[in-house]
């Protein structure tokens, strides 16, 4: 496996030769457009499909609508913010898309390292271990929620409650008395091995020269790790995290089938609870205005992601 | 990529030396068996799935769970009966949508790395933003739009959100293999007087083949396992597989082995193509960033 670093040596080399034969500078008009020809298709396609939705959702995020209600839609300017900002439940969707998205990634980086420094060593059938770990990633969504919350955590006849019987300890309703914790279960078991995979990624693509040198010097194992493999590490486990952010806080499938949000509204995050108020209360105005609210939050964090995101691919010009 | 063709590991991690070779091959064992452990607890999840999946619904549904039992084959008749109509959509958002991808995506990639245009992170930034944009924030739109053209619960409208939906990421994948031509074979081709279209077709296309599957495959798995849009657009026309699962749960009552049996049959695909191609997988999940 080649390391992120040496595409990113191909990139420089690529652009360097680019560079030397005079293509970046004065391009004459006509091969302007020539180059820009078979982009526009996708960039003109993206826009259309995701920035106009945007914009109506802005749109639609000032005006007062109903869609039970027609011709009930009226400009009523910032006031479905206001309603946002006293509104306690956004509040506390808002919380549990912070825990639910940081506590699966942590908790899935922390297992995945394990796992992927296990299997970093040579043991005989280390490929039928390798595929085992990775099927909860290729297991459908919705297919985890009901393996969870039906064969899993179901307090009569789910396994989950069976087991921890064994050792005496009384049934326990997951998925109403711990829903949070419930649906974390299920996510950081679904993404355990996504980053199992990147790290492991990581770890084989360690220049073994360095680690033999460091045999002959006699450093340990820890040593070895914490000074040559885990800064060797560090960009795969941001690209794990980074990656994995952006896929979990949209987490929808399993917070829909395992607890519909509740018990109430207690385990709801952002899309969840957006989703109720603009297809089970037909709230087109509310549910829009909360749209706008996520993204300027994703915004916020995502511009300080996307800087590591293009260290981590090295993009340059 | 077959499972076994994991690449050569790195040699034994370094034990101190003070450590005798018995004690060094105890540890080995232990850190195997650990490993087993772990990776059977891993999957057993899936296991007991597939198990309830064979099961009459009495012994899915026992206080305490039943381990051994006559292996039925019930249930997958059973959800075979009605899943044809949901397959089919399924098997056109997700082939359809892959295709529009990569025909929209590879011209797309070459342009931002084989002869770039200007400001090409800034493009990129662009891309990658769109899929930072949360789903939630544009569904109300979507939904409204599509109902005043008509197009609720019609498979197309699933296509080309699918499309959107998937075309960032084989942007960043393609251009991250097209990086890796040798500047060399581009130059011997423009000498030969290759215009665009046969430089594409006859040298980078093939070179970048096992990039384009590895695109595909990373379309194929988030456009058969997309439930939000489908949930929301869709109703008994357009509805796809995992419509499907939800549906098999809320008819009438539970039927846990049922369940189970369809939630089996509508992940097998993706799961079979992810053991096949675990080395494409891990491309495809980094955007390219990791080989």
């Amino acid at each position: 496996m080649t390391t992120v670093t040496a595409q990113a040596g191909n990139i420089r080399r690529a652009q360097a030769q680019r560079a030397a034969r005079g293509e970046k500078h004065e391009l004459p008009r006509a091969e302007r457009w020539r180059r820009r020809a078979p982009l526009l298709p996708a960039l003109i396609f993206t826009i259309v499909v995701t920035q106009i939705p945007f914009l109506v959702t802005i749109w639609y995020s000032l005006h007062s609508w109903n869609l039970l209600n027609p011709g009930s839609e009226q400009f009523v300017g910032l006031s479905n913010f206001a309603d946002i900002a006293r509104d306690s439940v956004f509040r506390q969707a808002a919380w549990n898309s912070v825990v639910i998205t940081l506590g699966c990634v942590i908790v899935a980086m922390a297992l995945g390292i394990v796992l992927a420094l296990l299997l970093d060593r040579p043991f005989r059938g280390r490929g039928l271990a390798r595929t085992l770990l990775i099927t909860p990633f290729l297991l459908m969504p919705v297919a985890t929620s009901v393996l969870w919350s039906m064969a899993m955590l179901n307090p009569t006849f789910g396994l989950f409650n069976w087991t921890i019987g064994l050792v005496g300890i009384d049934p326990v309703d997951w998925t109403s008395t711990y829903p949070v914790v419930s649906i974390l279960f299920a996510l950081v078991w679904q993404w355990t091995p996504f980053m199992m995979l990147l790290v492991l990624a990581g770890l084989q693509a360690q220049p073994k020269d360095v680690l033999e040198a460091a045999q002959m010097d006699g450093a340990g194992w820890w040593r070895t790790f914490a000074s040559i493999t885990l800064p060797q590490l560090r960009r795969y486990i941001e690209l794990g995290l980074l990656l994995g952010i952006i896929y979990v806080v949209n987490t929808f499938d399993q917070i829909y089938l395992m607890t519909a949000g509740g018990p109430g509204t207690e385990s709801a995050n952002l899309p969840f609870y957006i989703y109720q108020r603009a297809f089970l209360g037909f709230d087109v105005g509310q549910a829009a205005a909360m749209g706008v609210v996520v993204v300027i939050a994703t915004i916020i964090v995502a511009s300080a992601a996307l800087r590591l995101i293009f260290r981590s691919f090295d993009v340059k010009d | 990529m077959s499972t076994t063709a994991v690449p050569t590991p790195v040699t034994a991690r370094p034990a101190p030396r003070r450590e005798g070779p018995r004690r060094r091959r105890a540890a080995g064992t232990l850190l195997t068996t650990l490993t087993w452990i772990l990776a059977l607890g891993f999957f057993f999840p899936v296991a007991w799935l597939a198990m309830t999946a064979f099961k009459q619904e009495a012994e899915a549904q026992s206080d305490p769970p039943t381990f051994f039992f006559t292996p039925t084959l019930d249930q997958f008749r059973a959800v075979m009966d009605g899943a044809g109509v949901y397959v089919l959509n399924s098997v056109i958002a997700t082939g359809v949508s892959t295709v529009l991808v990569l025909a929209l995506g590879i011209p797309a990639a070459y342009a931002l790395s084989i002869r770039p245009v200007e400001k090409v992170s800034d493009v990129l930034f662009f891309f990658i933003s769109t899929k930072m944009l949360p789903v939630v924030a544009v569904i109300v739109p979507i939904y409204v739009i599509a109902g005043r053209i008509h197009a609720l619960d019609n498979i197309w409208t699933l296509v080309v959100l699918y499309t959107a939906m998937n075309l960032p990421l084989a942007v960043w994948m393609m251009r991250s293999f097209f990086q890796e031509i040798p500047a060399e074979v581009l130059e011997a081709a423009a000498m030969d007087g290759a215009g665009l279209m046969k430089t594409l077709r006859s040298v980078l296309i093939p070179m970048v083949a096992p990039g384009i599957a590895a695109t595909a495959l990373i379309c194929v798995i988030f456009a058969w396992n997309e439930f939000f849009f489908a949930l929301n657009l869709t109703a008994a026309q357009a509805a796809t597989v995992p419509i499907f699962i939800v549906s098999t749960m809320t008819s009438e009552g539970l039927f846990l082995a049922r369940l189970c049996a369809a939630a089996l049959l509508a992940s097998l695909p993706v799961i079979l193509a992810g053991w096949i191609a675990q080395k494409q997988l891990v491309r495809g999940l980094s955007m390219g960033a990791i080989k």
